[in-house]
């Protein structure tokens, strides 16, 4: 395994995406709607081809508008369909993301003998490649920093998601605990939601750009989730899914490099394998660990403490026999 | 078209139990089976891209990834929805990384496998479409035969655990047939608009009945009827990929059975709701009427027809004018009342009278009811009456007849006397 300055930076950018997603997806999983990032993710793909078929142009600015908005519109949509047709929130889910994206697929497919939007590259994106789009070239201590669009863009949008959960923490959480409660305090509790699913949609658009989906579906729940098992206080709960995140995106880097040598592939063929796919494989890794050993809710731990419960039990009986 | 009946069917089950996204985690978990397979073959030396060995890493996965979610659910406070996804987009990430591994091997040519995630419904040939009708076959057989099972399975779980159905195999197997008909239909529509098939022609379905098993019917229906449409369509018009049609096509019946489903669609229920108000303001234009009547009577028996002026009418509760103009014309429709000049001199016909004794009897027993055993305040039963006269049926009424004989005497036919002052408005 080498390691060059691109790992570095394919390392930082998958940081970055992964803590923009942790830092929503806590939210996502108390209002049990960890789905969204999916849905989203598919869903974007008519916003891309419509951007594209108008413009004309591959320039990212115009699709990444485009995707943003059909991103907040699947929210809405999905909000529509399961308030006025009585559904299911995961059915009326399904119903929006599977529909924008046939449209999507129909819309591409068509505009295809002439482009190169490839369906492929839109859904799985290339945190391998982001390095070499390089945007900016600060002098730092006399060496050049090689600085990539994509890690320009992940540091805004994770700044602004940073700033977003900071300042209505209070909101947030009494809005995702009791919506009812939020309205009688007097503020918006469907604002919130909005708010929280047009971020959810833009950093879900900006990330797979750059790192693809499976990074943005992974990150949004399983920090989160994994989070969730450890703690029972919200920005406990918050600042764990972060760091989770940030070691799940290191580790995930390191374990594309070393992967296919474990396997036994010949390295000079098959040198590394998907970065964004290793970071999805290691934070469920990390999920199931936490999952059997969390000191309060993992299944082990809860088993051992039964069985000392029933152990403490017979030795007081013997006690109190005695 | 094969599998859209059988992925209706499946999907009407799905949706009960509420897991409409399962198919979703799913067809995603199915990828590294798939990726897997593809590797040991060639590793092996055998030929990576023979369907039946894929399909069956794709059914192993997919079984493995449908039994982490319900163990994860089962035995953490993780819920459904985080289950579900959590074993998606690991699975998946495994089944990319794998993927990528899997198109850098010296075999190389595992383009093949990206088939697996759009689908190609044109390119099918006849092994595959054996495939599927077996597939479905068996879908069909088992779920005619397991039906009963199955449908106490979606709506009470418990109970069908207290009457000592193995609900956990059952679950297991309903989610096996769901795999079965996934990794099926991925070759033919891919890995994204599976998910389509198994939702939407259930979800549609919903809107148009209440009953399981014409449900179910109506669910395999639509999902047959949109995978013919949609692959005429794409077979007619060249450049259309038939899996994106047919995912349009059945949106669009979707759109329209929730705008127009005679069960639950969005029209109908506006429409119930428009009639149902209407009979309430009705019923109360009668009791006002006849609360006005009853005031100024001499005598108990001496309720007689007589006009009032619409001022009156209107002081009795908090409507508008156009409020009360309204529901004054649907009483006069109905032949309940006469209006004897346009400035608002207002008769009840005979048929109006009864009706107006038979709704004011309604909403005093209630009260009374409600006086004698719900201890409410004689002051307050009024508004609280309001809201449930409306909807007290014969039975009911009769049962309140019965109950109130013991504390107040009521005559079978008579109206009993308000047991709180009425206050006639101006």
């Amino acid at each position: 395994m080498e390691w060059y300055a691109i790992d570095t930076w394919i390392v930082i950018v998958g940081m970055l995406a992964a803590i923009s997603c942790a830092l929503l997806g806590n939210f996502l999983v108390l209002r049990k709607m960890s789905m969204m990032g999916d849905a989203i993710s598919h869903a974007v793909l008519p916003g891309l081809a419509i951007a594209f078929l108008v413009t004309g142009v591959r320039a990212s600015l115009t699709m990444f508008i485009g995707a943003a908005v059909v991103g907040v519109l699947t929210a809405v949509f999905t909000q529509w369909v399961s308030r006025f047709g009585k559904v299911d929130e995961g059915a009326s889910m399904g119903i929006v993301f599977t529909t924008l994206f046939a449209l999507g697929l129909l819309l591409i497919v068509q505009a295809a003998d002439h482009v190169d939007l490839d369906a492929g590259c839109v859904l799985y994106g290339a945190i391998e490649l982001t390095p070499l789009d390089v945007v900016w070239r600060p002098e730092f201590f006399g060496t050049v920093l090689d600085v990539p669009r994509a890690a320009i863009v992940l540091l805004i949008v994770c700044v602004v998601n940073a700033l977003f959960v900071v300042l209505f923490f209070k909101e947030l959480r009494i809005s995702s605990f009791d919506a009812e409660l939020a309205t009688t305090m007097g503020f918006n509790a469907n604002i919130m939601h909005y708010l929280l699913m047009t971020l959810v949609a833009v950093t879900t658009v900006a990330a797979f750009e750059a790192v693809g989906s499976i990074i943005v579906i992974a990150m949004l729940i399983v920090p989160a989730a994994t989070a969730h098992l450890l703690t029972d206080r919200l920005g406990t709960m918050v600042i764990l899914s972060v760091f989770i995140a940030v070691f799940t995106a290191a580790l995930g880097h390191v374990a594309a490099l070393c992967l296919p040598g474990w396997l036994g592939f010949d390295p000079s063929i098959v040198e590394t394998t998907s970065t964004s796919g290793m970071m999805a494989v290691v934070a469920g890794l990390v999920f199931v660990a936490v999952l059997f050993f969390a000191p309060r809710y993992g299944i082990v731990t809860k088993r051992l403490r039964r069985l000392e419960d029933v152990s403490d039990l017979a030795v007081s009986r013997e006690e109190a026999d005695a | 078209m094969l599998l859209g009946c059988a992925c209706g069917l499946m999907g009407g089950f799905l949706l009960l139990r509420k897991r409409s996204l399962m198919g979703d985690t799913l067809s995603h978990a199915t990828l590294p089976g798939v990726c897997l397979a593809f590797i040991i073959a060639v590793m092996l030396g055998g030929v990576g891209k023979s369907l039946p060995i894929l399909m069956l890493g794709a059914t192993i996965t997919g079984v493995l990834g449908c039994a982490a979610v319900l163990y994860i659910r089962n035995h953490s406070r993780i819920k459904d929805d985080a289950a579900m996804g959590i074993v998606l987009s690991v699975f998946f990430g495994a089944g990319v990384a794998l993927l990528t591994m899997a198109t850098k091997m010296p075999a190389g040519a595992a383009a093949g496998l990206e088939s697996f995630i759009y689908g190609k419904t044109a390119s099918m040939v006849l092994t595959d479409f054996w495939l599927l009708t077996v597939v479905t076959v068996c879908v069909l057989g088992l779920s005619t035969l397991l039906f009963k099972e199955f449908r106490l399975l979606c709506f009470d779980e418990a109970y069908a655990a207290a009457q000592g159905w193995p609900v956990r195999r059952l679950d297991v197997l309903l989610l096996g047939l769901v795999t079965a008909v996934t990794v099926a239909g991925l070759q033919a529509v891919g890995l994204i608009l599976i998910i389509a098939f198994l939702i939407t022609p259930a979800a549609a379905a919903r809107f148009w009945t209440d009953q399981l098993d014409r449900m179910l019917l109506l669910s395999a229906l639509i999902g047959g009827l949109s995978g013919w449409l949609g692959a005429s369509v794409s077979a007619l018009i060249p450049n259309m990929p038939a899996g994106a049609l047919i995912v349009l096509v059945a949106a669009g019946c979707f759109l329209l059975s929730m705008l127009f489903g005679l069960e639950r669609g969005v029209v109908i229920r506006g429409y119930r709701q428009l009639e149902l108000k209407r009979s309430v303001g009705r019923q109360h234009l009668l009791r006002a009427l006849y609360e006005i009547l009853e005031a100024n009577a001499v005598s108990a028996e001496g309720i007689q027809i007589r006009a009032v002026p619409f001022r009156q009418v209107r002081g009795r509760r908090t409507w508008s004018d156009a409020q009360l103009r309204r529901y004054l014309k649907s009483a006069y429709n109905e032949g309940l009342i006469e209006v004897i000049d346009r400035e608002g001199q207002i008769s009840l016909t005979s048929a109006g009278l009864e009706a107006a004794a038979q709704v004011t009897r309604n909403h005093r027993l209630w009260e009374m009811y409600l006086i004698e055993y719900a201890d409410v305040a004689t002051s307050r039963v009024d508004r609280d009456a309001d809201a449930v006269e409306h909807v007290l049926g014969e039975k009911m009424v009769a049962i309140l007849e019965s109950k109130l004989q013991s504390y107040r005497p009521v005559e079978s036919s008579a109206v009993p006397v308000s047991p709180h002052p009425i206050h006639p408005g101006d």
